[in-house]
């Protein structure tokens, strides 16, 4: 087996034998639990006459508390990224693990990108997996299946690798808990950042509406909760909100359009971005 | 522990390299900002040889092995590890690394820590069961195959660094501070491991703190103090004065001074130890102390150790 491979498999492994997973695992089951108990909830409420809400409506307030729910698993998703990958590198460093691997014939890029891949097969899997759940929890309560599941995925998945890249960027050089704490104060900055822009374009002050374009730029978490947003939403909501204009685009839990694809091909080229950098700064590293 | 001479005795040195030292280097240099952790190191350690490099806490031993296995870059100077410069990938395949700072993977047990560093050493896999199996015993650890590494107490730690040294059976061993964490018969073990390793022709790069171990298992040691070698050569070379120590009353610090025709002394009130004092003068001293109204009651020469020459070299140093 390659030595990328060797280390992607080691990642996952620890992850696995520290119980990291089991943990995720249980944790998600509750709250997959106590969320569809919610959503069920939905179905049994009247309007003014008594009666039971059409399906448009339980489709747009579902949507909107589906908005909530997955905010939260992509949270989760990105601070336990940030945390893992914190300590990816300069841990193993500083405690010493790393000097008898890297005497071996492994060269400094396959530790990088095989931590790396390891940790994002498992990003990946806890996206699909609670995600997965998530839905199918929802369609079971409520009847409302979102128009773009597997959008839905691979955005919240790709959230929490964009952490995964800055805690490893930041753990070549830094210590893991500092690269931590920078990388979970990033994600936030970038998600008030994205806020800041939506009332600019609300207010049509250019210079709001920039700060949320280069936030997105920099750390592109918040553009692609954007699309998980986007993915969510029901066709009717998406309309109505189209028919306020620049207010309706202005709502922080909320998305008119899909990420643009120039957004999509920046973030690829962002991702690679950071694998060169961590690689370059770990090469660079003396030990 | 079993002993790896007894599995390879039979073979003979890798005569096919003998030419070719298993460590070189010329004006091999680290500087740290201000601070000079290595200056100038310039040495050879021949094949199936063990070489201990000596020296005092911060004296540069651990980042010349860092150096040498490119965890480190040179500020100037160069290296070759088995004819190849240092940093060369393919030459990772042939050497075993034991690290002062040595943990591992908690998580896994022993057996796949040995497993792991065989798939990155990179062994064929029919081959990983009888390493990990000859590791395990060669260390004393067979009873611990299965146990995770993280129950285990750090002399089992480094006994299972050693075994993760040794897979693959390497042509050269870079062992830091190898008994660090071990008890006597731990040590004792060590001993024999590496002069099993010697007697297959594998050449062993042994930095320690403990002098009498070196003096017992190395061909040829370096001194190294402030990032500079102050002495190197064989044990033969290194170790040719007398030590003469006795124990005397009656002399005054006056004395005392007079006696510095004969060496360096070490002046513990009644014991005077004679560094390096040719064994034929002795009869000459023992007349001087006695003119000096001295009273003699004991003089006993001994051959120089490891430990009085290494003394001697810092103390030379300082001046």
């Amino acid at each position: 087996m390659p030595p990328i491979l060797v280390i992607a498999r080691l990642t996952v492994q620890e992850s696995s034998r520290r119980r990291l997973l089991l943990a995720l695992v249980i944790l998600t089951l509750i709250v997959v639990g106590f969320s569809a108990w919610g959503f069920n909830k939905i179905t049994t409420v009247t309007n003014n006459q008594g009666q039971a809400l059409p399906p448009d409506q339980v489709a747009v307030v579902t949507s909107q508390l589906l908005i909530v729910v997955v905010f939260m698993f992509s949270g989760v998703l990105a601070l336990s990224a940030a945390v893992v990958a914190g300590p990816l590198i300069s841990g193993e460093v500083e405690s010493g693990l790393l000097l008898a691997i890297l005497a071996r014939p492994v060269r400094r890029s396959e530790i990088v990108i095989g931590k790396w891949l390891g940790l994002a097969v498992l990003v990946a899997i806890y996206a699909a997996g609670a995600g997965s759940l998530e839905l199918a929890a929802v369609d079971w309560a409520t009847g409302y299946l979102p128009p773009h599941p597997l959008d839905l995925i691979v955005y919240v998945a790709a959230e929490g690798l964009v952490l995964l890249s800055l805690g490893m960027l930041l753990s070549t050089r830094l210590s893991g808990i500092t690269a931590g704490v920078i990388a979970l104060v990033g994600w936030l900055i970038a998600w008030i950042a994205g806020v800041v822009g939506d009332i600019g374009v609300g207010l049509h002050n250019p210079a709001l509406e920039n700060v949320g374009v280069v936030s997105h730029l920099v750390l592109p978490s918040d553009g692609l909760w954007r699309g998980a947003i986007f993915a969510m939403e029901p066709d009717t909501l998406i309309a109505a909100m189209r028919a306020l204009g620049t207010f309706g685009r202005a709502n922080p839990f909320a998305a008119i359009d899909p990420p643009p694809l120039p957004f999509l091909a920046w973030v690829a080229i962002w991702f690679a971005g950071m694998l060169a950098l961590s690689v370059w700064s770990f090469r660079t590293r003396e030990i | 522990m079993a002993e790896v001479a007894e599995k390879t005795e039979a073979a003979s040195p890798r005569g096919e390299a003998a030419g070719i030292p298993a460590v070189k280097t010329v004006e091999l240099t680290k500087r740290f900002g201000r601070t000079v952790a290595l200056a100038g190191l310039s040495m050879t350690v021949p094949r199936g040889e063990v070489f201990g490099f000596l020296g005092p806490n911060g004296a540069g031993k651990t980042t010349a092995v860092k150096l040498l296995l490119g965890l480190l870059k040179p500020t100037s100077g160069e290296g070759w590890l088995l004819g190849k410069p240092v940093g060369d990938l393919q030459t990772r395949r042939r050497i075993g690394y034991l690290p002062e700072l040595f943990r591992y993977q908690s998580w896994l047990s022993a057996a796949e820590v040995l497993a792991l560093h065989c798939e990155l050493a990179p062994l064929a896999r029919s081959s990983w069961k009888d390493e990990i199996h000859t590791a395990l015993e060669t260390v004393g650890l067979t009873d611990r195959a299965n146990d995770r590494v993280g129950t285990f107490s750090k002399g089992m730690q480094q006994r299972l660094g050693l075994g993760a040294a040794l897979v693959g059976e390497p042509e050269l061993v870079f062992l830091d501070e190898p008994t660090s964490a071990l008890d006597p018969v731990g040590r004792h073990d060590v001993r024999e491991i590496i002069r099993g390793l010697a007697s297959r022709g594998t050449a062993v790069f042994l930095n320690s703190h403990l002098l009498s171990e070196v003096e017992q298992i190395c061909d040829r040691v370096a001194v190294v103090d402030h990032g500079r070698v102050i002495a190197s050569g064989t044990m033969d070379d290194l170790l040719s004065g007398t030590t003469v120590r006795v124990r005397v009353t009656g002399l005054t610090p006056a004395d005392k001074n007079k006696l510095s025709d004969f060496g360096r002394i070490d002046d513990e009130d009644d014991q005077l130890t004679f560094a390096n004092l040719d064994a034929k003068r002795v009869p000459d001293l023992v007349a001087s102390l006695v003119a000096m109204g001295g009273r003699v009651y004991e003089v006993a020469p001994r051959h120089q150790t490891l430990e009085d020459r290494f003394l001697q070299l810092l103390e030379d140093e300082e001046k």
